[in-house]
């Protein structure tokens, strides 16, 4: 990644960034907007093109290729990290004994017809389960019959094959590593071999969970037996407030306060003027909004980010005078 | 007994080989879907985001009633679709009173919702509203050159935030090796203003010049329109910390203590603690201590246990 004079460039990713430009007043109109944008397109594109094209190409059928470094702005991966798979019993007994894998021939020589045959499949070269005859041996019993001997062999042979393969892949599973198209158990985990990270519930929300389940309960939790350690709920109801019995100075000023709330609810509840002050000043200021929207165009953010604070100092003002004025 | 699933045909593995977590990733896949109304505008643009991406790009054609981004409970769908997908970044487009023709851009990590960006399409002009030389237009796939213009993208959250969706929604596969030959298009996006993003597809044109890097030339080509941030989310700090997590992250732990020799090799320092050699237990007692110890206890005076202390100091 370079630096140029003004733009940030990124090889990786053929991209460029100016940083430092802005418009300084806004564009009177869409074409030259367009081809201010296009200008400094070019612009950008031309500084990435400069060091791209000096990079160290090899010659291709279809053209030049150069390599591109990796890409430095780090984006979020789609999907978690593969975990190492852990190896397989085989794998660490071979590795033990120092065991190595030999690459075997596809195609062998059979003795019995004297021709090359696959080494495993259909029609195999010295396949023992074809033999005619089985020569018995001293330690034979009579009465068994060899070939379902042999027949019932290759059957345990299989079963231990397969436990052994599902154990290996246990252990996978346990260590977050199961190969992409196994899927272990009935309930499927999830394709992408990793799972769902619980939620961390913090001790705060536990105890507010707990609480408002104990205060549904009939008697509001208060008779919940509590596991050892667990604090008592606190009650997060409105409990009455009443005043103080002794006024400080400013003679009953609060329960004048108070009394003044109540009487101001109750009119503004049956108020029947004919005239609703706060509806009126929203559309007044409704309607100047959009006249002053209107005038200045679309490209006006900075005066649209001011205009909702001054609506809100107007409301506060109405309110007090016409309550004043009902109370008396 | 476990059971295990494994799929039956070669076919099958591979492709879910092919959608298993890799070490290092390639380009992403975006879904393209749109919510229970959209305006006519919304539609061409959804139509033709999807032709700008036509291999790494999966278009939904119906309706989808239940998809709301921004709400809790709205991204189930989502995610399942991603799943099924295997699409990692989404572009949901819907049209309502309050959010006229909407987009949502997401990306999902582990196919659950990562980061999202809310912007209103304005002054969208289609593909077919600009006339320029056929011989010009960019192949399909081609890897795109990105410029980002304004110092918006660099000040203010938003478009920041949306910087980087943009980034990732355009740039394509990662790919090593480049054809010169083969660099066709650009994607300039512009910060107008704090909450506007003038957003263009050119084509390049490659005049010959002097040197061996080209003059360039860029012909809109595309569809060009304007993006007005409206909300988006960022990804919880432990979420994006997972996200960002590479390979190469893991700082290998120094080892303390060790130095390299050229002659002696590896060499450590073995650090033994001060003797305190007046407070340690002797191992081997001197037989006189003993003998003296065990007449004094015979002898049962009241001095007898001050004489045998003086007797052990002058033994020692």
């Amino acid at each position: 990644m370079e630096t140029e004079p003004q733009f940030q460039i990124e090889l990786g990713n053929l991209m460029a960034f100016d940083l430092h430009h802005n418009f300084p007043s806004p564009p009177s109109s869409r074409e030259e907007l367009v081809k201010e944008c296009l200008k400094r397109g070019t612009e950008l594109v031309q500084a990435i093109a400069n060091t791209l094209f000096n990079l160290p190409s090899t010659v291709d059928v279809d053209g030049p290729l150069v390599k591109l470094p990796l890409p430095t702005t780090r984006l979020p991966r789609e999907k978690p990290l593969p975990k190492p798979k852990p190896p397989t019993k085989w794998e660490v007994f071979a590795k033990a004994r120092g065991i190595k894998n030999r690459k075997k021939d596809k195609i062998v020589y059979d003795e019995q017809t004297g021709t090359w045959k696959r080494r495993y499949g259909y029609d195999r070269a010295n396949d023992e389960d074809k033999v005619p005859i089985i020569d018995a041996k001293i330690t034979d019993e009579p009465g068994e019959d060899p070939f379902a001997k042999k027949r019932a062999d290759k059957k345990k042979k299989i079963e231990k094959q397969e436990k052994n393969r599902s154990q290996n892949l246990k252990e996978a599973a346990k260590a977050g590593a199961l190969p992409s198209h196994v899927q272990l158990a009935a309930t499927a985990l999830p394709i992408t071999g990793s799972q769902v990270v619980p939620k961390k519930v913090t001790k705060e929300e536990l105890g507010n969970v707990a609480g408002m389940a104990a205060t549904s309960t009939a008697s509001g939790g208060k008779f919940d037996k509590k596991l050892p350690g667990e604090k008592p709920a606190k009650h997060k109801g409105k409990y009455r407030k009443f005043l103080p019995v002794v006024e400080g100075k400013g003679m009953g000023s609060q329960e004048r306060a108070q009394t003044e709330k109540v009487l101001n609810k109750l009119f503004s509840k049956n108020s029947h003027e004919m005239l609703n002050v706060n509806k009126a000043v929203n559309m007044y200021n409704v309607k100047k909004e959009k006249k002053r929207k209107n005038k200045e165009g679309k490209s006006s953010p900075s005066s649209s980010k001011l205009k909702p604070k001054k609506t809100l100092k107007k409301k506060p003002l109405n309110k007090g005078s016409s309550k004043k004025g009902k109370a008396k | 007994m476990l059971k295990m699933k494994t799929p039956k045909t070669g076919k099958a593995r591979r492709e879910l080989d092919k959608r298993a977590p890799k070490l290092v990733e390639t380009g992403k896949k975006t879904l393209i879907l749109h919510g229970t109304k959209t305006s006519g505008v919304l539609n061409n643009v959804l139509t033709q985001i999807y032709q700008l991406k036509k291999e790494s790009a999966v278009r939904f054609s119906r309706k989808n009633e239940d998809v709301r981004p921004f709400e809790s409970g709205g991204e189930a769908s989502l995610e399942f679709f991603s799943l099924k997908t295997d699409c990692s970044m989404f572009v949901f487009g819907s049209h309502s009173k309050k959010r006229p023709d909407n987009l949502v851009i997401g990306r999902t990590y582990d196919h659950h919702i990562y980061d999202l960006v809310e912007v209103g399409v304005e002054n969208f002009k289609p593909l077919e509203s600009f006339s320029y030389d056929k011989k010009l237009a960019p192949k399909a796939g081609s890897k795109p050159f990105i410029a980002f213009i304004g110092e918006g993208f660099d000040s203010v959250e938003e478009l920041k935030h949306l910087k980087e969706v943009l980034l990732d929604l355009l740039r394509g596969e990662v790919v090593e090796n480049l054809n010169l030959a083969g660099v066709d298009r650009a994607y300039i996006c512009t910060a107008v203003s704090p909450n506007r993003v003038f957003f263009t597809h050119c084509a390049l044109r490659l005049k010959r010049s002097g040197t061996i890097v080209p003059r360039m030339e860029l012909v809109e080509v595309g569809p060009s329109m304007d993006f007005v941030v409206r909300r988006h989310r960022l990804p919880n700090e432990r979420l994006r910390k997972e996200a960002m997590k590479t390979a190469k992250d893991k700082a290998k732990k120094k080892e303390k203590n060790v130095s390299k020799d050229v002659i002696e090799g590896k060499i450590g320092k073995v650090y033994i603690p001060d003797q305190k050699v007046g407070e340690m237990a002797l191992p081997n007692k001197a037989k006189g201590v003993k003998r003296e110890r065990r007449e004094a206890k015979l002898r049962h005076g009241e001095g007898n246990k001050h004489a045998s202390k003086r007797q052990k100091e002058d033994s020692q």
